[in-house]
């Protein structure tokens, strides 16, 4: 292991400079009516990881239900609300605005050398939809909760059950509105915010991450919003649209909301691809290989991702030939993929490597997502498809992506960019031990499940034939470890508020025009409109900078 | 400005702005007036990008089942009626034209011509709502409002209907006649969200004209008037496609 490459300020003189943006205005009125990207973000922040502990606990009822084979825990109805609300709030609470909302709000402004993103009203709508969607979402499960399974699949959502189906397809049509409008924001302030000098090929991979992943929101979402208005008109006043009594089609719900929710799956990942590019890129000391095919795949992932839907319904009675078509569509979307996973391998090859907290999770994050990637080969061909669908190797296969991948990527970016959200270090020992602990853990607990869900064992099942119960004891056992993973984090990061080591302008020696403003930012994040003169990280460029200006802190 | 010292590496040679020259409605996070004016528009253009993939899952519906159940489909687009419906067309194409016009007073900065626009816009937006609720009532009185009191009797027995008479509608079998609730739900899900629609931007309108009295778009700062403008000619144009494909084609099929 090389040396590591923190460079902090002298501890003994260093302080966190007086106007930042925490420090600009006071009270929590400042909070709630601010049109700062960086405060929202923070408010995201913090309402986001309220959900992610929610949707956590519920996630933890589900391993402590399947402990053992017999429905000893809960009741099944009680188990499929359960199952449910975690499916509904993780995706629609969690993923979907996870990094967009939180560190892409806090540091596109900042990436591409812009005040504040193009909208700023909008984007605290967005805040405040989001959260009256959140609340709609606990009162349905304060109030008996849903039981559809997250898809919200017709017949069973019209007619088959009595739960507050349209309370909760209220809540993800509102979270939905939200997720448009940051996508729309993300958008306009890439074509028309970027500072002098920054052309579209000298943005961060992070920016044009986010700006793959706004298209899918924009597009994408108002289709799942129809869906949903077309569901409750079905249930409220059988309009009967998805109805075959009547002439109508469940199939057709079926795409329409995978023609949103497959491009959802991508909207939570390609934010995290754009974080692993900037950590890769900062740990090894060099810049990212192949540029520009990054910058494109992000683009392509974004383009296929939405040509690949009917592969959710390989058993649901499409025809063979769309079987057929949609699964080479779907090999297609590993191609970008793939590029991206080959390519910050080819960024490590010969880079002055070091284990910093963020570049463990990064390693995660690549290991996992590429297990997810592969396995996903598995269920895009149709063969075994209809072996493996409604199995938990799909479960094992979206949490592999999903929470290997997305979650591995989430903590990397936020304990990356931690020191410029808050001016302040955490400790570096506990929390490498923590990415350690992440995972090992997550794989305690998803891979079992792939062996179930080749064994034959159904998802969304209380109960299973006590044969399973050696591999279910190991993914109960590896999620308590994960859950431990999971709340090192908050203590240490909360701890790190007041007690953290001085950050400075840029601990990590990055390259990212948010690195070379101070810790945390002004309200106006620069001084003077900054002027980009140089390729993204060209780290070079910075080494003849830090000999040129001396900076100092506070 | 502060006592930080963060370095904003290439400033020193930042071009200088003028700071001192700033219109009262520059957003201070936009460089200049021409960039704020740009990402506003742009931004419209986007939302109504999602406004187009969201009237999208409808038409996909609508062309699905007008292609399984063809018969009923005609059938029932006889019911509605095509006096309103044309009328409905004009009043809203008359809406656009005072929009636009409306849009330019306020470029050139004539106030009292932007608030008559306006005005007019209003009218017509309601007049086209009071004839939309006409409509209604009409399906609402002979049974076509799909749910538990949806009455098949215009397609089946076509001879009691004044309409389907009218359009020479021999019945239907029972099976396709059921398929009739199929349009009216497509129909009403359509056009109620096209008149949803037209109630938020009549509202704003009237925020807008409150606004216009005061003087707020005729100083030079146009962006509010041009992208509500953008807002009506969609929701015109929705209707522009919702008006032949649920009123006029395969109005004479079965003549």
């Amino acid at each position: 292991m090389s040396d590591t490459i923190v460079s902090l300020p002298d501890q003994s003189t260093a302080r966190i400079p007086k106007v930042n943006f925490i420090t600009k205005e006071n009270g929590l009125l400042s909070w709630l009516l601010t049109g700062d990207h960086k405060r929202i973000a923070v408010l995201y922040l913090i309402s986001l990881s309220f959900f992610f502990f929610i949707g956590g606990a519920l996630a933890g009822l589900i391993r402590l239900e399947l402990l053992t084979p017999q429905t000893d825990l809960m009741a099944t109805d009680t188990y499929n609300k359960v199952f449910t609300m975690h499916g509904v709030i993780m995706i629609f609470f969690f993923l979907v605005p996870s990094v967009p909302a939180t560190l892409g709000n806090f540091l596109i402004p900042l990436m591409i050398g812009a005040k504040d993103l193009a909208l700023p009203k909008i984007n605290l709508l967005s805040w405040y939809l989001y959260i009256a969607g959140g609340l709609l979402a606990i009162y349905t499960m304060a109030t008996g909760g849903v039981d559809t399974g997250w898809t919200f699949t017709t017949p069973l959502s019209t007619h088959y059950v009595n739960t507050n189906v349209l309370t909760t397809g209220l809540a993800v049509f509102i979270a939905g509105f939200s997720s448009i409008f940051t996508g729309l924001n993300f958008i306009v302030t890439i074509h028309k915010m970027r500072c002098p000098g920054m052309t579209w090929f000298r943005m961060p991979l992070f920016v044009w991450a986010h700006y793959a992943a706004s298209i899918l929101m924009v597009l994408g979402t108002p289709v799942v919003a129809i869906a949903i208005v077309l569901v409750a008109l079905e249930r409220t006043i059988g309009i009967g649209v998805f109805d075959p009594t009547k002439g109508g089609d469940p199939i057709l719900f079926q795409h329409l909301f995978w023609f949103y929710s497959h491009p959802a799956v991508y909207i939570m990942i390609l934010p995290g691809m754009g974080v692993i590019s900037e950590t890769i890129s900062t740990f090894s000391r060099k810049r990212v290989f192949g540029y520009t095919a990054v910058a494109f795949s992000s683009v392509a992932i974004a383009v296929f991702g939405f040509f690949v839907w009917a592969h959710h319904m390989f058993i649901m009675g499409i025809s063979n030939y769309s079987v057929l078509v949609f699964s080479l569509l779907t090999m297609l979307v590993a191609v970008p993929s793939a590029i991206k996973i080959f390519n910050w391998t080819f960024t490590l090859y010969k880079g002055s490597i070091t284990f910093e907290t963020p570049m463990l999770y990064t390693f995660g994050f690549m290991g996992l997502f590429t297990i997810g990637g592969l396995t996903g080969i598995f269920l895009g061909t149709s063969g075994t498809d209809i072996h493996l669908t409604e199995t938990y190797f799909i479960v094992a296969h979206f949490h592999f992506v999903m929470v290997g991948g997305m979650l591995m990527a989430f903590l990397a970016g936020i304990h990356f960019w931690w020191p410029k959200m808050t001016g302040r270090m955490y400790p570096e020992k506990i929390s490498q031990l923590a990415a350690v602990v992440t995972f090992i853990g997550f794989n305690f607990t998803f891979f079992p499940q792939f062996i179930l869900g080749t064994l034959g064992m159904p998802r969304r099942y209380a109960s299973y034939p006590p044969e399973f119960q050696v591999l279910n004891v190991f993914s109960t056992a590896g999620a308590t470890i994960l859950g431990v993973g999971y709340l090192l984090p908050v203590l240490y990061l909360t701890w790190s508020l007041k007690y953290g080591e001085i950050a400075g302008n840029n601990p990590w020696q990055a390259t990212g025009l948010e690195w070379q403003t101070q810790s945390p930012p002004l309200t106006e994040n620069f001084l003077e409109t900054p002027i980009m003169d140089h390729e993204a990280y060209d780290y070079e460029w910075l080494e003849n900078q830090k000999e040129k200006e001396v900076a100092s802190v506070g | 400005m502060s006592d930080s010292t963060a370095i904003a590496h290439g400033a020193h040679d930042a071009p200088e702005h003028g700071h001192e020259a700033h219109p009262p409605y520059l957003r201070h996070h936009f460089e200049n007036v021409e960039q704020q004016a740009d990402a506003a528009g742009f931004a419209m253009w986007l939302f109504l990008l999602t406004e187009v993939m969201f009237f999208g899952g409808l038409f996909t519906a609508y062309l699905i089942y007008r292609n399984w159940y063809y018969p009923a489909f005609v059938a029932a687009s006889h019911q509605l009626n095509i006096f309103w419906g044309t009328l409905n067309t004009l009043l809203l194409i008359s809406s656009s034209f005072t929009m636009a016009m409306g849009v330019w007073c306020a470029e050139v900065r004539k106030k009292s011509g932007l608030v008559l626009c306006l005005v007019l816009t209003f009218i017509l937006g309601i007049g086209f709502l009071g004839i939309k609720t006409i409509e209604y009532k009409e399906k609402f009185e002979k049974n076509h409002i799909p749910g538990a009191h949806y009455s098949l009797n215009s397609f089946l027995n076509p001879d009691s209907d004044d309409a389907a008479k009218a359009a020479g509608d021999k019945p239907l079998p029972l099976d396709m006649a059921r398929h009739t609730e199929v349009y009216f739900s497509l129909y009403f899900a359509m056009t109620g969200m096209h008149a949803l629609h037209m109630i938020i931007g009549i509202a704003i309108l009237g925020f807008m004209i409150y606004r216009a009295q005061a003087g707020a778009y005729t100083a030079g700062h146009v962006t509010f008037v041009e992208n509500f403008g953008l807002y009506w000619h969609f929701v015109d144009i929705v209707w522009i496609f919702l008006f032949p494909l649920l009123y006029l084609i395969s109005r004479h099929a079965n003549t």
